[in-house]
């Protein structure tokens, strides 16, 4: 029977708290951890979530009864206590697959994050995980290559790639700064990275850098025999002067360039993925802004949906913390967003943050990237962590060798083959990780120097995002 | 400055030409070689050995020696196999692979008997 048009304010949970709703293989879902003004119920708190997302809006319009609403609604259909912290809650909530546009995860973002987010009923409000349907995960175009279409491109197999991030990261001429990829990658790296901060700046516009950094790379290739990249960020003021770039890279050779996801944008980055996979490119993403939305335990964005949204959009590669190095990660989380990036099928997981079974159908993986703080020392624990399929990238930790980067490049690849050779022989590297590379320093004096120039140095703080698995 | 060691490679010294994985290490012995099948044959790879002309060693494709072992997980036979390339082709880079049929890769790739750098 029809409904009557019923003015006036009603509460969310008559409409939106379904409890009794089984979610459809079909259904986007999404577990967020909702913190609420003192004294608003948790049901109710839910259902504002849902409302506030989908389709909802603070008053009824008789516009509501033009349409089935109950088709297009999100549900809040469950909620569950946030372990050791009880101001908040997590809410669980499933949004018909029709509420979005194919293949955008811009689209997706704008609903899921939006208004909701500033919603006066809540505190704070934080988005842990998204469940993508594999019917919408298949209208997306994804990695423009994947793990081992870039092994096949790079020849590069059984062990981890390495890579360098240049520094000074901002301030060098093109000329100086291509010496400084060269010396890297003849030194034994595989591929070199502009810095995120570096896209086309007055000391070196972007032109100038690409034309030097490709010499490094035809020479060090020509000396080595091995088959050399380097990130040429095509990050840009516009979509239009990004895709100048990316298609000067490509007419002089380069085999990857880079993109800055989260501030170039995801329209932006989507473009460019679709585009990088049309034209045999691979893509390196970086994460700057990443912080901003996922380092609050209670508001923002977990990094894992940061890290879905990066893989459904596209890229071959994105960085994803160390856990040993400078920078925030805890290592149990850090293992599930990893498996995110490059598993086809991802189960739930609390222990390690995830939420939902995730099932990525024929999509091609990311390959995680561990950069920041880290040197040879870290070399047998981020093999063990991460295993073959990451790039480990030491920026300070070859630049920084006491004999140049040629030297800090020989340093890390001597350290890193001797430690998947252990593994490989069924040794434990973080337990004989020290004989390991003081064994494999022996023939080479390159490894020995660096490991007498970083043995002290060490990051030890805790982390601040923590993972809400026990009581505290 | 005395004690800098300069770093010896030059478009000039074939000896600077690497080979990727484990090609900056010391060449493995026979024992190191037989974990490495090891390894291979406990991840359930079909091993396969190839071998090029130094010179030609950046290129994709290298020369098979027979066809991949599929199936084959007797480290004997497997390095049988091996030392019969090197044999048959003396100053060439003889390498080892696991190719991982699911992920449609060669999981592991390593020249076990070097070549005369040229």
């Amino acid at each position: 029977m029809a409904k009557k048009y019923d003015a006036g304010v009603k509460e969310y949970r008559e409409t939106y708290w379904m409890p009794e709703y089984t979610p459809k293989e079909t259904d986007l879902l999404a577990c967020f951890k909702v913190t609420p003004q003192e004294g608003v119920p948790r049901e109710e708190v839910a259902a504002a979530v849902a409302a506030e997302s989908s389709t909802g809006t603070w008053t009824t319009v008789w516009t509501d009864l033009l349409t089935d609403l109950d088709h297009y609604k999100g549900r809040a259909y469950a909620i569950e206590d946030v372990p050791g912290d009880d101001t908040c809650f997590y809410a669980f909530i499933a949004y018909p697959i029709d509420l979005f546009e194919e293949g955008s995860v811009v689209n997706v973002l704008t609903s899921l994050v939006g208004n909701v987010f500033g919603f006066k009923a809540l505190r704070a409000l934080r988005l842990e995980d998204i469940r993508f349907p594999v019917a919408y995960v298949m209208t997306c175009n994804g990695p423009p290559q994947g793990i081992q279409v870039e092994r096949d491109i790079m020849n590069k197999y059984g062990r981890p790639m390495l890579g360098c991030t240049i520094k000074p990261k901002l301030g060098l001429s093109a000329k100086n700064y291509g010496r400084a990829c060269y010396e890297g990658l003849r030194g034994g790296l595989d591929f070199t990275k502009d810095d995120e901060n570096v896209n086309s700046q007055p000391f070196m516009r972007w032109r100038h850098r690409f034309d030097f950094v490709m010499e490094a790379i035809q020479k060090a290739e020509a000396e080595t025999g091995e088959r050399k990249g380097h990130y040429l960020n095509v990050t840009a003021p516009t979509s239009d002067q990004m895709m100048e770039r990316a298609e000067y890279a490509k007419e002089i050779g380069a085999p990857i360039i880079m993109h800055d996801y989260l501030t170039g944008g995801l329209s932006a980055n989507t473009q460019l993925a679709q585009w990088c996979q049309d034209n045999g490119m691979l893509l390196h993403i970086h994460r700057a802004m990443h912080a901003v939305l996922d380092r609050n335990p209670h508001h923002g964005i977990h990094f894992r949906v940061l890290t879905k949204v990066l893989r459904l959009s596209g890229g071959d590669h994105l960085h994803s913390g160390t856990v040993v190095g400078k920078l925030e990660g805890d290592r149990d989380a850090t293992l599930g967003w990893i498996d995110i990036m490059r598993d086809s099928y991802v189960k739930e997981d609390r222990s390690r943050g995830i939420f939902f079974d995730q099932d990525w159908g024929s999509m091609p993986g990311v390959i995680p990237v561990a950069s920041g703080g880290i040197h040879v020392w870290h070399m047998p624990a981020l093999v063990s962590i991460f295993g073959d399929d990451s790039v480990l990238q030491f920026g300070g930790g070859t630049l920084g060798h006491p004999w140049g980067n040629a030297a800090g490049a020989a340093a890390n690849r001597v350290a890193v083959e001797a430690c998947v050779e252990a593994r490989n022989m069924g040794r434990e590297l973080e337990k004989e990780g020290k004989d390991i590379l003081t064994n494999a320093a022996k023939s080479s004096p390159e490894l020995k120097a660096a490991m007498e120039t970083w043995k002290e140095i060490k990051f030890e703080f805790d982390t601040v995002d923590k993972l809400d698995v026990s009581h505290k | 400055m005395s004690d800098m060691q300069d770093y010896n490679s030059s478009l000039g010294d074939a000896a600077s030409r690497k080979f990727e994985t484990f090609s900056y290490l010391p060449s493995m012995d026979a024992d190191q070689i037989r974990a490495q099948i090891e390894y291979i044959v406990s991840k359930g790879w079909n091993p396969s050995v190839e071998h090029t002309e130094p010179q030609n060693a950046g290129g994709s494709y290298w020369y098979m020696w027979k066809l991949p072992m599929f199936g084959e997980t007797d480290v004997d036979a497997i390095l049988a196999e091996c030392e019969a390339c090197k044999k048959a082709h003396p100053g060439n880079h003889v390498r080892l692979l696991g190719l991982d049929n699911f992920a449609q890769c060669a999981g592991a790739s390593m020249v076990i008997f070097r070549g005369e750098a040229v």
